[in-house]
């Protein structure tokens, strides 16, 4: 399960902010987006996880082996820990939420409802989802947000479980999670030129 | 599917969760209408089908923001939308899950109210009849209207201006099957309309929902 972004032209909100972006990322590796505020790393990972549509270019990958993990952690806080993962297992269609609480150390938190957890322990619920899907290909936004050194090494030694298994990571992240072998793509050499307004009847058609 | 359902049946169930919000609204405007027409019974048997069939709209369309409101919130829809499930079947969980916590405990109130009202005796069972057939029309209609409006904030007052002409005809058709009960008359011709508008909802609308969702999760 690989994945192939050719010649990604995207916008936000109707203004082009990357085009050209080019990158594969094979069964096994990490991606590590880098780039200031505003770049456009969201809206790229957005458009990999086909939930918007790319202005031009082509993502090849397969829609079912992508996980897509965003800023919110889509938690009902009047739910227990464990109800909010055994949600996600049974809509994704896999089995047994002991592992994904073990990785994420959230088995004394089980039954506690997830409104009452702290802002990391709510970011590592979100996180212990992705473990549930059993999807192979990781789609991070901003994942350590909120975490503390012990959970970010946490979540990196789950990731790199999960490299190690063929699966593959694309995050956008500014802290260095220490991975092997990560890749890293700097967006900033993509940003989108404005468009060329010089003849003045163009800007009204 | 029987997962999502499970989960917001029992969102709906816990604290905050609105559960019995449209209920007590059915409750109060229906209590309300007697005293603020006088005790003529004749009037109130007369007016009785159509008042129960605006309070019952009135309570479906104050649950409707809610639908995909906080799912949007939480960021569960985005996850939702890149989850095996389709995005139609979604939907249509959403329009059941809302119909089995609004509607349905509105057509299980309404008989008790119907005594408030001086509802003629014959007039019960095509009151409860043309309840259990124009309802999940509202949830329906509702939940396409959420999906229009989803993402904006404070978007109740455009999802119920939006809504409101599209509950018209299941309003025209169920009233005129309760009232038309109520007085003895046939009552089929109405009948088959409120369960054709039914059915065609039922049939159509989830597709316009989820196409419209996936525009708004952009």
């Amino acid at each position: 399960m690989s994945l192939l972004v050719e010649d990604l032209t995207i916008a936000r909100g109707g203004v082009r902010v990357l085009e050209g972006v080019s990158f594969t990322l094979p069964a096994g590796e990490a991606l590590v987006l880098r780039g200031p505020n505003g770049i456009g790393k969201t809206t790229l990972l957005r458009t990999v996880a086909g939930l918007q549509p790319a202005l031009s270019g082509r993502v090849e990958v397969d829609a079912d082996s992508v996980a897509y993990a965003g800023h919110a952690d889509g938690i009902k806080p009047t739910l227990s820990v464990v109800e909010n993962l055994s949600f996600w297992a049974k809509v994704f269609g896999t089995e047994g939420i002991a592992p994904a609480l073990e990785a994420f150390d959230l088995v004394a938190l089980s039954d506690r409802p997830a409104g009452l957890l702290s802002a990391g322990q709510k970011r590592r619920l979100g996180l212990a989802r992705l473990v549930l899907t059993g999807r192979s290909i990781w789609i991070l936004d901003e994942p350590t947000v909120s975490l503390d050194r012990d959970a970010v090494a946490m979540f990196a030694k789950v990731v790199a479980g999960h490299l190690r298994s063929d699966g593959s990571a694309l995050l956008a992240s500014h802290i260095d999670l220490g991975l092997n072998d990560a890749s890293v793509l700097d967006l900033s050499s993509y940003k989108a030129k404005p468009l060329n307004l010089n003849d003045f009847d163009e800007a009204f058609l | 599917m029987k997962a999502l359902l499970i989960r917001d049946l029992r969102l709906a169930m816990r604290a905050g969760g609105g559960f019995g919000l449209g209920l007590v609204f059915f409750l109060i405007v229906v209590i309300l209408v007697p005293f603020g027409v006088g005790p003529e019974s004749t009037l109130l048997s007369a007016i009785a089908p159509g008042i129960l069939w605006i309070g019952a709209l009135l309570a479906c369309l104050l649950s409707l923001d809610r639908v995909f409101a906080l799912d949007w919130e939480d960021g569960s829809l985005d996850l939702l939308a890149t989850s095996p499930l389709p995005m139609e079947a979604v939907v249509s969980v959403k329009a059941l899950a809302h119909w089995l916590t609004t509607g349905l405990p509105l057509v299980l109130a309404a008989p008790v109210l119907g005594v408030l009202m001086n509802l003629p005796q014959e007039g019960y069972k095509p009151l409860i009849l043309s309840l259990i057939l124009g309802t999940p029309a509202l949830s329906v209609i509702g939940t396409f209207g959420a999906a229009l409006t989803v993402g904006l904030k404070r978007g109740g007052l455009l999802l119920s201006l939006l809504v409101l002409p599209l509950y018209v005809p299941t309003l025209i058709f169920g009233a005129e099957v309760a009232r038309r009960g109520a007085v003895g008359l046939d009552m089929t011709t109405p009948l088959l309309m409120l369960a054709g508008i039914t059915c065609g909802t039922i049939a159509l609308l989830p597709f316009a929902s989820a196409a419209v969702l996936k525009v708004n999760l952009r």
